[in-house]
């Protein structure tokens, strides 16, 4: 577990940004108690502090559903846009290019992405857009008082719907199959894998999916459905326990080392994420090993979860614009606009 | 025999995709270059090779180049089309076809040119074989040329243009069309009346299509993010800033200060477009009217949310996927009230080609003033073809960025400041931007209902409050448009009202009008919705104001409806919807069919009286007061033409 290290004379509660928690939390949910995407709001406040990123530096956007209200409840001192149902891929594409130091975080749901935003989040994966994109997967639809989403499992038995008659999207398996560069999945339940593979994710450059089974306790929490918190403890397969160090404080690695396999995986800001393998030796650079794992996990009903997959040397897609360091919303009519002796140089290049 | 000079209209049928296209230029070109106005339409199927397609020149020394819809010279190169098109010449008009198209040639009634096409490129060893159905269009054009007196060496000023200076294929298509010029001196006797003279009637003018121009405007209004998805007949607005960015906007150091992304349709080009815009970039996309719909969506939300983007709708004609290579003005209403619940639109309607550069960064100026989505609707006439044009000026303003609040600007204020609150009193509010520091800069953007500081709310009050704010807004954006062009004759007792590309088939309409029909009209060239008050003034002053457009149902006829109820009995809808450009023929007949004599207006003016209550008695009687002033000359022209404008009158 990373910490800050607190600066001499500093309160302990303030990170090396001098933020304290409260810089970084939003206003109050109105989500249902013990609903699975407050935990992930938590988890993203608790990331963002411990990483000292400034919340003037991100930019959260979100579709519609449940999952998309949640930008609210965290971050209130960040540039938000809350858009339309499946729509955020390519708003976030598009505020992005503004200033390119400045980090996406995107929060969807099943339905937001999985089914009316399906052609978006595939394209926004191969575009490598970087941004932290996180879908809230419960397998329902709550807002509307739940019909079954394109997530939901076969055969899954919900009140007013009755028996769910197809296949289910694996959203994992779409981004990794779109040439997404990182791919995780966890379970809200699991608080500290999502901090962490968070943090992992923030600290790609790229797209960065995480896939979170986050339970609906009013519509789909039933103990044999896959998006319950039952099923979800029970099932939960972690690939492997997954640390995010942090550039700055390689110190507290000695104290995380264990015995086992430990593989590093190096990241562009010169963090580090170290995954500690489990029984099954997994490589996850390899994204034939992904698909792999993946399709045994759901032959063996299994929640796999963990770092399913990262390539670093992919590049986001401003890079590939090779723009101006200015960000370019800090850009003039001097920047913009082409001098006087441009008109005639264009009227002599008509006919 | 008498000769025409410089007023006649050629028209070439050839086969899609056989290349006909740098020939037909070339003659356009070639005729600008003389000095002569004139203008080139293409009238093309949606294919890529094989269909009928057709070129029609209108070349006119006084300057009135709007399409002729009768052929007086026909260039038949296309097996398929050759009976429809040897139908289509005028009487005494004059018929080139390839001589290897076997088929009957059953008219004695104007001149017939057969030319060995095949033949002479055959013969030319520095031909190369799969380039002699490309290089034989070039031997229709020397024919023409040495008929009709065409400047061979403004015929080559044209190719080196038109193949940026690489001699090889100037060469040979040059060579072609000599072959083609000297084999028509040899063995044809001139038999019809067309021919060219040089004049000076475009010095200083350019050629350019609307496109083109729509994309330079965008850059010298400081374009710095499109997101674009192919459509006929938008695509080459996006391509066109694809070409010119890198050239107009090029660095020392090599960087970019702007990105162009092909998006995976037009829900994410404008998404991205709306992203872009209210993270503080100059932000675009262009489509037409199948891509427009899928934009609706979007539209909606930028409106809401109040975010600066400029859409471009080269419009082309029909519901669903319609005739995707023709032309029309039918996304009028639809623009105007696009999105559900209320809405309206800013909408720019440039007229011609130098226009489109000129709202390409006027609009960038409107969109970020008012903080909303501006249309600019061209369409495929416009956008496509090729247009004798006044050259592209300058920016004469600053660029106006509208009201954002930067780092500094919050400390000033204290980061007192709310994103929805009308704090000037014009319905315009204050922004800020992603990257502004200052710890009260955020606000969470939605298109969900939300109160003066952008939060969640289904307040009724504040609902309404934030609705009628944004209907003040808009029609405070009146003041930001461009005004209306008033092309006026002296004398004139009616008015007509049009926009866009009909401009050309207006004012010929208009001089016919005059002279043959002795209806004097003013015509006033709308550019842009909500209307400023020069058009209330021109639908005040006559008793019938004629609504010329391009689509079936009226569209622009429905929205003024809309805005004067009160001169609703004045105005005459003149709408037609063929898919080809404005012609001054439907313009003048569609007016002529409307136009009423005194009779008519006297039944309107009863009407009127009857309708008016109390309330509205007062109005009515500003009305007929207005109409008595004008009562007079209108009786006399309705004397003076009644012969003329019954014969015409179908």
């Amino acid at each position: 577990m990373t910490e800050a290290l607190p600066m001499a004379g500093a309160p302990t509660n303030v990170n090396l940004a001098g933020l304290t928690k409260n810089d970084y939390r939003g206003n109050p949910s109105t989500l249902c108690q013990g609903c699975g995407h407050n935990s992930i709001s938590n988890q993203i406040i608790s990331a963002l502090y411990e990483m000292n990123t400034i919340p003037e530096d991100v930019m959260k956007f979100s579709g519609i559903g449940c999952s998309s209200k949640s930008p609210a409840y965290f971050l209130n001192r960040t540039f938000g846009f809350n858009s339309l149902h499946g729509r955020m891929p390519s708003i976030a594409t598009g505020a992005l290019f503004a200033n390119t130091q400045m980090r996406g975080i995107g929060i969807s749901g099943d339905g937001d992405t999985a089914s009316i935003g399906m052609g978006q989040f595939k394209h926004i994966m191969r575009r490598n857009v970087n941004m932290v994109y996180i879908v809230e997967n419960n397998g329902v639809y709550g807002l509307t008082k739940g019909q079954f989403s394109a997530t939901a499992e076969k055969g899954l038995q919900l009140k007013h719907q009755g028996e769910n008659p197809y296949m289910p999207v694996d959203i994992c398996m779409e981004a990794l199959v779109s040439n997404a560069t990182f791919v995780a999945r966890s379970f809200a339940g699991n608080s500290k894998q999502v901090k962490e593979l968070l943090k992992a994710a923030l600290a790609h450059d790229g797209i960065a999916v995480l896939d979170i089974i986050s339970p609906c306790v009013t519509f789909n929490n039933q103990e044999n459905a896959f998006h319950s918190y039952a099923w979800g403890k029970d099932h939960e397969e972690p690939l492997h326990e997954i640390s995010y160090i942090a550039p700055r404080s390689e110190i507290i690695l000695e104290r995380e080392m264990e015995e086992g396999e430990i593989r590093e995986v190096a990241m562009h800001d010169g963090s580090t994420v170290i995954l500690k393998n489990l029984e099954k030796g997994y490589d996850p650079t390899n994204r034939f090993e992904a698909l792999r794992v993946m399709e045994e996990a759901q032959r063996n009903n299994w929640l796999i979860t963990g770092l399913l997959y990262i390539n670093t040397t992919k590049p986001n897609l401003t890079s590939i614009y090779e723009l101006v360091e200015t960000p370019l919303n800090r850009l003039t009519e001097a920047d913009l606009r082409p001098d006087r002796s441009a008109i005639d140089k264009v009227n002599a290049l008509m006919f | 025999m008498n000769k025409i000079v410089n007023d006649f209209s050629i028209t070439v049928g050839t086969k899609n995709g056989s290349g006909s296209s740098t020939a037909n230029n070339t003659i356009l070109r070639s005729i600008f270059k003389m000095g002569i106005p004139v203008s080139g339409k293409n009238l093309f199927p949606s294919n890529i090779q094989g269909l009928p397609t057709w070129y029609t020149i209108r070349v006119n020394k006084d300057g009135f180049i709007a399409r002729q819809d009768t052929n007086d010279i026909v260039i038949a190169m296309n097996p398929d089309s050759f009976t429809r098109d040897l139908a289509s010449v005028t009487p005494g008009g004059a018929f080139f076809y390839s001589d290897d198209i076997r088929q009957p040639v059953t008219r004695v009634d104007i001149s017939i040119y057969p030319m060995p096409v095949k033949t002479i490129v055959k013969n030319d060893p520095n031909v190369p074989t799969d380039f002699r159905d490309l290089v034989g269009n070039m031997v229709y054009v020397g024919v023409l040329a040495q008929m009709i007196n065409m400047d061979l060496d403004k015929i080559l000023a044209a190719l080196t243009f038109h193949f940026k200076g690489k001699q090889k294929p100037i060469d040979m298509n040059f060579n072609a069309l000599k072959a083609g010029a000297e084999w028509a001196k040899t063995n044809l006797e001139k038999k019809d009346p067309f021919q060219l003279e040089p004049m000076d009637k475009t010095d200083g003018l350019i050629m350019a299509d609307g496109n083109t121009a729509a994309a330079i405007g965008s850059i010298f209004g400081g374009v710095q993010f499109a997101g674009w998805y192919p459509i006929t007949p938008a695509s080459s607005l996006a391509e066109a800033l694809n070409d010119y960015l890198p050239v107009l906007r090029k660095r020392e150091d090599g960087k970019h200060t702007y990105a162009i992304v092909q998006a995976e349709d037009e829900l994410a080009a404008l998404g991205m477009a709306i992203g872009a815009g209210w993270a503080g970039l100059r932000s675009m996309t262009s489509t037409s009217g199948p891509g427009l719909s899928l934009m609706t969506e979007f539209a909606g939300l930028a409106y809401y949310a109040e975010v600066p983007v400029v859409i471009w709708d080269v419009q082309r004609i029909g519901p669903s996927t319609g005739l995707p290579t023709r032309t029309s003005q039918g996304d009028l209403t639809f623009t105007h009230f696009i999105g559900h619940g209320d809405s309206h639109s800013v909408i720019l309607l440039p007229g011609d080609v130098s226009e489109c550069f000129d709202f390409g960064w006027q609009s960038f100026d409107i969109a970020e003033r008012v903080q909303t989505p501006v249309f600019v609707l061209s369409d495929l006439d416009m956008g496509m073809n090729q247009w004798m044009s006044k050259p592209f000026n300058y920016p004469e303003a600053p660029m106006d960025r509208g009201k954002v609040l930067w780092d500094k600007d919050l400390e000033e204020i204290k980061g007192n400041w709310g994103r929805y609150l009308d704090k000037d009193g014009d319905g315009i509010p204050y922004r800020t931007l992603p990257g502004n520091k200052h710890p009260m800069s955020a606000y969470f953007t939605r298109g969900t209902g939300h109160d003066e500081n952008a939060r969640y709310t289904e307040d009724s009050d504040t609902y309404m409050r934030n609705m009628e704010r944004l209907k003040k807004k808009y029609y405070n954006a009146a003041k930001y448009m461009p005004k209306p062009m008033l092309h006026s004759i002296k004398g004139a007792t009616v008015g007509i009202l049009a926009y866009g590309s009909t401009e050309n088939a207006v004012l010929e309409a208009q001089y016919h009008l005059d002279k043959e029909d002795g209806i004097k009209a003013d015509f006033l060239r709308v550019r842009a919705i909500p209307f400023t008050e020069a058009v209330t003034q021109v639908i005040e002053k006559y008793d019938q104001v004629f609504i010329v457009e391009m689509n079936r149902d009226g569209q622009m006829y429905q929205i003024l409806l809309t805005e004067y109820p009160q001169f609703a009995m004045r105005l005459k809808s003149v709408a037609y919807h063929d898919g080809l450009p404005a012609s001054a023929k439907w313009v003048r007949e569609g007016i002529l069919a409307k136009y009423e004599k005194a009779e008519g207006i006297k039944r309107e003016a009863v009407a009127l009286k009857k309708s008016s209550t109390g309330k509205t008695a007062a109005k009515a009687k500003a009305v007929s007061k207005s109409r008595k002033e004008t009562k007079k000359p209108v009786k006399k022209v309705t004397a003076k033409s009644k012969s003329s404008a019954k014969t015409k009158r179908k």
